[in-house]
């Protein structure tokens, strides 16, 4: 019977998990709008529900677990230009964790990059985002990682490379492109805008990922532009382009929908953005998914950039001849789930005619779509999903190049053709 | 026991999703839904770009489920099945466990491959008796009387090629299979193994034709149980 119960308590780990912060939004009517100013009187179980809930939504646990690691237990390697970095223990362990910290050392930690040992931190850890939380956030996390149990685990040290290991380097670029401050209300928008605006700027940290950093690793403005993501293989599409993964034109509940199950009848997470949806997102408050929807909706730049059919020069006889032997391959292998029409199937398969992830001037995602497969991520809204099977397994270089250059640009899409060095590129990691 | 109950209740949980209806002509199917593995995994071996990949039709659900946890979580290194199964729950890939060990495909005709008298010998002594002096266990003590594996996480060695067998064993001595886990059974069994016992073993697996079942769950002896990790329930279903 205890195997049983236990095995349930697995089953259904996630449920409780969603049920309990639904319980924590009713029983102190967390407003979803509210920077949780009213929530003063919290009891310390209050405040770890709320900091639960608040590490999801930072995701904290995805960066600080090892892979088949202890959670928030750090380990993790984050491969960047700079250096490796490891991820430390941010469980209450006194020697090897943060049992020693207060609220106010985690404070300085999230809000100024700066350690207890007043030690700068690397910006591999957000808080050029994070510094938007509110205090009493921050709290609350704090108080949840103190209420987790300690772990003893020792990580080893970064490996950061030269000259990023020079410390006053770390003083410089604070000065260029770090700038403190809890997220400031714009009075002239919602409340809703605006607490989507404060999950996205700040615990979301979209940006780390979805801006384009400039040589010194900083993050380029308030911009939600697109770009390869520093030290991982995948292109972070913009967040403002209609090109990209702008939601100008989205519909509200088409965007709540992808953030939280993962699929939409036109799109589908893949890469890094599955693992953020199944670790963090799909747990959000339904009033929070859509504040960050109608945040993310309003930053979707309508713009005219475009390119009309007619822009496209006429292909040449050369280049016809390839697409013709991308089509072969296509009706061969592809067919069966994306249709002839390209159109797939709502839901199951994503569409590949005038999927912007197809067409968008980076063909980074569509390649290592082809090339590794995968499943959309596991949701409580898609449990079971379709997988799209690994055809690096089978193809050459040659053919992935076909066929992605195909899809490219067959059923009115347009996209540059991709050749067999950016294949080979995208998997040494040095794709565009 | 454990694992009897995540069973009970992954059936339990198949007939709640079996009233599913999906739109569009897609079969609401497991066999549609594991495409991206039937790509490699058919029904039988087959010699990929960079690996060989082994028949899984039939496999017992346990010792599938165990290969996909490990692969997911960096236990045992394929970094294309780590890709893939990225974002997948633990639920999810029970359910895909289950239903690639009840798929009953005709196994291919046994190789032909030349085996002396002396390798038949000896490995009629290794799967009936092992070597107790060398600490190596029967083969059909965990892997069953027809050696056709130990439900439910026992896999069966009937069936698969002369090159898979070698490259597991392979695999088994040089910690790829199980990377990680301190002490396991066919891990410290393959090092003591010679290499002509080995080539022996696969020559002589590969050319038996496959007859008989599986032994029932339970038949393992619990010294053997206790030793191989790699069967130990408690860890991989308590995260």
């Amino acid at each position: 019977m205890k195997h049983l119960t236990y095995i349930l308590s697995i089953y259904i780990q996630e449920c409780i998990v969603s049920v309990c912060y639904v319980v924590i939004a009713l029983s102190i009517s967390l407003s979803a709008y509210a920077d949780s100013t009213q929530l003063n009187s919290l009891t310390p179980d209050q405040s770890n529900l709320l900091g639960a809930y608040l590490s999801r939504v930072g995701n904290c646990m995805g960066c600080h677990t090892a892979k088949d690691g202890v959670n928030f237990a750090g380990g993790r390697e984050m491969y960047t230009s700079f250096g490796i970095f490891i991820t430390p223990n941010i469980t209450p362990d006194k020697k090897t964790g943060i049992g020693l910290w207060s609220r106010e050392d985690f404070w300085r930690a999230l809000h100024l990059g700066e350690s207890r040992s007043g030690r700068m931190l690397y910006p591999s850890f957000p808080y050029t985002e994070y510094t938007k939380v509110t205090r009493k956030d921050a709290d609350a996390i704090f108080d949840y990682l103190m209420s987790l149990d300690p772990v003893s685990k020792v990580n080893p040290s970064n490996k950061v490379y030269f000259p990023y290991n020079l410390n006053p380097l770390l003083y410089a670029w604070r000065e260029l492109y770090f700038k403190e401050g809890i997220y400031e209300p714009n009075h002239s928008k919602s409340k809703e805008w605006n607490r989507g605006a404060y999950l996205v700027q700040g615990l979301g940290h979209c940006r780390a990922c979805h801006s384009s950093r400039n040589l010194l690793g900083a993050s380029q403005k308030e911009k939600f532009i697109g770009k390869k993501m520093t030290g991982a293989n995948w292109y972070a599409p913009s967040l403002t382009s209609r090109l990209e993964a702008g939601s100008g034109e989205l519909k509200i509940s088409e965007i709540t929908e992808l953030l939280t199950s993962g699929i939409t009848k036109r799109a589908v997470a893949s890469g890094h953005m599955a693992t953020v949806i199944r670790q963090s997102l799909q747990f959000l408050l339904p009033d929070d998914v859509r504040a960050i929807a109608i945040y993310l909706k309003s930053i979707g730049i309508e713009n005219s950039d475009a390119a009309s059919a007619e822009s496209f020069p006429v292909l040449s006889k050369d280049i016809r001849s390839q697409l013709a032997q991308g089509g072969k391959l296509y009706e061969k292998y592809c067919e069966d789930c994306h249709q002839s029409s390209g159109k797939g199937v709502p839901g199951i398969y994503p569409p590949l005619a005038g999927n912007r992830s197809v067409t968008m001037v980076s063909p980074l995602n569509t390649i290592l779509s082809v090339m590794n497969g995968g499943f959309p991520p596991t949701t409580t809204g898609n449990p079971r999903p379709y997988g799209m099977p690994p055809f690096q397994q089978i193809f050459r270089d040659e053919e992935i190049a076909l066929v992605v250059s195909y899809i490219r640009n067959a059923w009115g899409n347009h996209g540059s053709m991709v050749t067999e060095i950016d294949i080979d590129r995208s998997r040494s990691g040095s794709g565009n | 026991m454990r694992f009897l109950c995540l069973t009970a209740l992954f059936f339990i949980s198949s007939l709640t999703s079996a009233s599913e209806v999906l739109s569009g002509t897609v079969p609401n199917t497991m066999e549609e839904r594991v495409k991206a593995c039937t790509i490699c995994h058919d029904n039988k071996d087959r010699i990929g770009r960079d690996a060989y990949y082994p028949r899984i039709a039939g496999k017992p659900a346990g010792y599938l489920f165990n290969q996909l946890k490990n692969f997911r979580d960096g236990r045992r290194n394929y970094r294309p099945m780590a890709i893939l199964l990225e974002n997948m729950s633990d639920k999810y890939m029970l359910e895909i466990a289950h239903y690639f060990s009840s798929l009953q495909l005709p196994y291919p005709p046994p190789e032909k491959i030349n085996i002396q008298p002396e390798e038949v010998n000896l490995v009629d002594v290794l799967i009936h008796l092992g070597d107790p002096e060398r600490d190596i266990p029967a083969c059909k003590a965990c892997h069953g009387e027809a050696l056709m594996g130990t439900k439910p996480f026992i896999p069966g060695l009937l069936g698969l090629s002369h090159t898979y067998i070698s490259a597991q064993f392979g695999s088994w001595r040089n910690g790829g299979v199980m990377r990680g886990q301190s002490s396991n059974c066919m891990s410290e069994i393959a090092k003591r193994l010679t290499d002509e016992e080995t080539n022996a073993i696969a020559k002589w697996l590969a050319i038996q034709p496959v007859s008989g079942r599986p032994n029932p769950v339970g038949t393992i002896s619990s010294e053997l149980e206790h030793r191989c990790s790699s069967i130990e329930t408690e860890d991989i279903y308590s995260k």
